[in-house]
């Protein structure tokens, strides 16, 4: 069946559009766009957008969905489902789970499971080390056959810069990027949240600034040295903002993102020992905000991904070293980064290219672009629609958000896959 | 003025006026321990549970006691394993306590917030007894009593701390104990032990033994915890006690009438020579002493009035 989306302001950043359009979607693809009223709505499901922005599916480049493993922090579907809610038309799988997706078998299994709940698309992400244990490259070739978009050591850093250097080299073969968790773990030590004034008052112990930034040049280093394609996960400080700014202005193929905490969130929320605050790389000060806000406007950081890290009571109703390190996002990534268009640190077009254009592009994927004859993948936004976070009513399975409560202005209202509405509130 | 908090937390959220009445209440308090007969029937009927994931003797006897002679019962539980290992969540701990309504809890945990954890799922009250590299309120507490009976005053003293301050609770306790009375707090140890942003905190930093003592009314060596040694801390113990172990040579620098302070236990020989713990400087067991005495004045006053 064909989807008549009439009345709304498409904004397509692959294609600097801005403009008042009502777009035709049949066979799962776009068709046409045309100004408002050229398209006959007869026999054709129409879908009133007036008041609301039309734009690429949204693309969440940083999630985990903990299936295989641990599903009762999440599941393929869940997660999938959260991602519709979200507004997200697709998102891409770390692969730390149990096992590790460091083999085809795995990634064919998420792929499966992915399919089979039929919401948002799954682009896993293969493991560089061979059960992301630091030794051994992992089969890239047969990874990328099956379905991997990315490598990535999430979680587990690659603490030894040959490997990092051969992972860049071998990845580079398979035209496969690296998706870098910038972090050196003894430089981290015991630390559980940002070394800084609230670590020193709370008796918690601090993982400094330079434990990402020391690796963010190391990795940057290496991209230079193989040539290889480098995407450096969830930036959090000032000086990771500097780092990459100077190495793409040196011409390195790097690519960066940053989370929304990072640009919502200091490491105040820890006060009370919040667990739900709790997360790596930790909340950084007011003067990382600012610059992560910078980097976002200036284009140094290409992309805005949510680290979605579900985590069950089990793991976050403890002692606050205890508690595991993340947080959820997928539910509330939108209305959080819509605000930075509110305050005009970006322009609406600016924020879909580093929640769409960008991640398609960085991960060689379908979508990002409202092109005739692309995949009719759409999210339906009305900026403007302010909203409480209620937790307790997400679709993830986890609850472990430290924005419930919040009241956010801009909501996805329609999450729209391959033709097929997957969310929708209208 | 009444004290109108649940629990006892950290001094950081205290305000001067509350320090003043807790001190006060102890003072009062203390006279009791001086009779032939060391009890009053204040808190008969009342629970005490202490509630220790570390090992204490001198804390833990200190509240046990303080409770006793205010006709508390006391029921002491020691946890010997971490919390990691020992099966039971803190979570699940704190619920089959309150199922036993006790009417305060006295917590030492390694974690730092643990006790804040418990304090805001109970509804009994809840005294912090040390949690992790965070706070140990009731040691600042009789610090601060111990230093006012002795000078008579606090505000405007100049005290020294020395030591690991980053790896200590009883430092950050007292930075906020002896800052928000008005005395000047000097911090002094090797850069290793000094977390960043101490100035943050309104005290001085150097990384001089001499100079954090010179003209100090009050001198506290903090405990170098052993097991540090080996942690990339420091070289060895013996350059440690050369560099910031205080000695006798130390005290011509200090004001004539130092008072020389220690929280125990003692690591003679390392953090200070026995010829200074033991001198006439030393309080260091007017601070055993006063440690019952402020214990009962926080007993009083989280359960002692007809609280609403």
């Amino acid at each position: 069946m064909s989807l008549l989306i009439s009345g709304g302001l498409v904004v397509d950043p692959s294609r600097d559009l801005v403009e008042n359009l009502d777009l035709l979607v049949e066979g799962g693809k776009i068709k046409a766009l045309e100004p408002w009223g050229a398209i006959p709505a007869q026999g054709r499901r129409v879908i009133a957008a007036q008041g609301l922005v039309v734009t690429p599916g949204l693309i969440d480049m940083h999630v985990h969905l903990r299936e295989p493993g641990e599903e009762y922090k999440e599941t393929v579907e869940t997660g999938a489902r959260a991602a519709a809610r979200g507004g997200f038309s697709a998102v891409a799988a770390m692969p730390n789970t149990r096992p590790v997706n460091d083999a085809a078998a795995v990634t064919r299994f998420i792929l499966d499971q992915a399919k089979a709940a039929g919401l948002a698309r799954v682009y896993p992400v293969g493991a560089v080390s061979v059960g992301s244990q630091g030794g051994n490259l992992s089969e890239y070739g047969d990874l990328k056959a099956a379905g991997v978009v990315a490598l990535s050591d999430d979680g587990q850093p690659v603490r030894n810069p040959m490997l990092m250097r051969r992972a860049l080299e071998y990845a580079r073969t398979f035209s496969l990027p690296i998706i870098s968790h910038c972090e050196d773990l003894d430089l981290r030590g015991e630390g559980v949240m940002h070394e800084g004034k609230v670590s020193l008052n709370l008796g918690l112990k601090g993982i400094p600034a330079a434990a990402e930034e020391v690796m963010v040049f190391r990795d940057l280093t290496l991209a230079g040295l193989t040539g290889a394609r480098l995407h450096i996960a969830h930036v959090s400080t000032a000086g990771s903002v500097e780092l990459i700014r100077r190495a793409k202005a040196a011409g390195l193929k790097v690519t960066a993102e940053t989370a929304p905490h990072y640009f919502t969130l200091t490491d105040d929320a820890v006060l009370g020992f919040d667990t739900h605050a709790k997360v790596n790389p930790p909340l950084r000060t007011t003067a990382d905000v600012a610059a992560i806000k910078k980097g976002l406007k200036d284009g140094t950081l290409d992309a805005i991904a949510s680290d979605h890290a579900p985590h069950s009571s089990l793991e976050k109703e403890v002692e606050f070293a205890e508690a595991a390190f993340g947080l959820i996002g997928l539910e509330t990534s939108l209305g959080l980064s819509l605000k930075l268009v509110h305050d005009k640190v970006l322009t609406l077009s600016q924020l879909i290219t580093k929640m769409s254009t960008h991640p398609a592009r960085i991960l060689g994927v379908k979508g990002g672009t409202l092109a005739p004859g692309a995949a009719a993948d759409l999210t339906l936004i009305d900026l403007n629609r302010k909203w409480q976070v209620d937790a307790g009513k997400f679709a993830s399975k986890s609850r472990n958000c430290p924005f419930d409560g919040w009241t956010l202005k801009g909501k996805a209202v329609m999450t729209i896959v391959g033709g097929r509405i997957v969310s929708s509130e209208l | 003025m009444e004290f109108r908090r649940k629990d006892l937390l950290g001094i950081a959220e205290l305000e001067a006026e509350e320090i003043r009445l807790i001190l006060d209440t102890a003072a009062s308090l203390k006279e009791i321990s001086t009779r032939p007969i060391k009890k009053v029937p204040t808190l008969r009927g009342k629970t005490v549970v202490t509630l220790f994931y570390e090992p204490s003797t001198r804390t833990r006897m200190s509240f046990e006691i303080a409770a006793k002679r205010l006709s508390a019962d006391t029921l002491n539980l020691t946890v010997a394993a971490s919390s990691a290992v020992k099966g039971e969540t803190l979570e699940d701990t704190a619920h089959n306590l309150e199922a036993m309504a006790p009417d305060l809890l006295i917590i030492r945990h390694p974690a730092s917030g643990a006790p804040h954890f418990l304090a805001k799922r109970l509804k009994c009250g809840v005294i912090n007894a040390g949690d992790g590299l965070h706070e140990h309120p009731t040691q600042a507490l009789l610090d601060l009593l111990t230093v006012r009976e002795a000078k008579g005053r606090l505000d405007g003293l100049k005290v020294a701390i020395v030591g690991d301050i980053a790896h200590s609770r009883v430092a950050r306790s007292n930075i906020h104990a002896f800052t928000k009375m008005g005395s000047k707090v000097t911090v002094a140890g090797p850069a290793t032990m000094l977390p960043p942003y101490l100035d943050s905190l309104g005290v001085k930093v150097t990384y001089s033994l001499e100079e954090a003592v010179r003209g100090a009314d009050v001198i506290m060596m903090l405990r170098l915890q052993l097991e540090r040694m080996g942690q990339m801390y420091l070289s060895t113990l013996r350059e440690y006690s050369v560099h910031f172990g205080l000695a006798a040579r130390h005290l011509p620098l200090a004001k004539k009438d130092v008072i020389i302070m220690h929280p125990g236990p003692l690591n003679r020989g390392v953090e200070i020579s026995p010829e200074v713990a033991d001198g006439v400087h030393s309080v260091i067991l007017a601070q055993v002493t006063n440690g019952v005495a402020v214990r009962m004045a926080m007993l009083y006053l989280l359960i002692g009035g007809e609280k609403a």
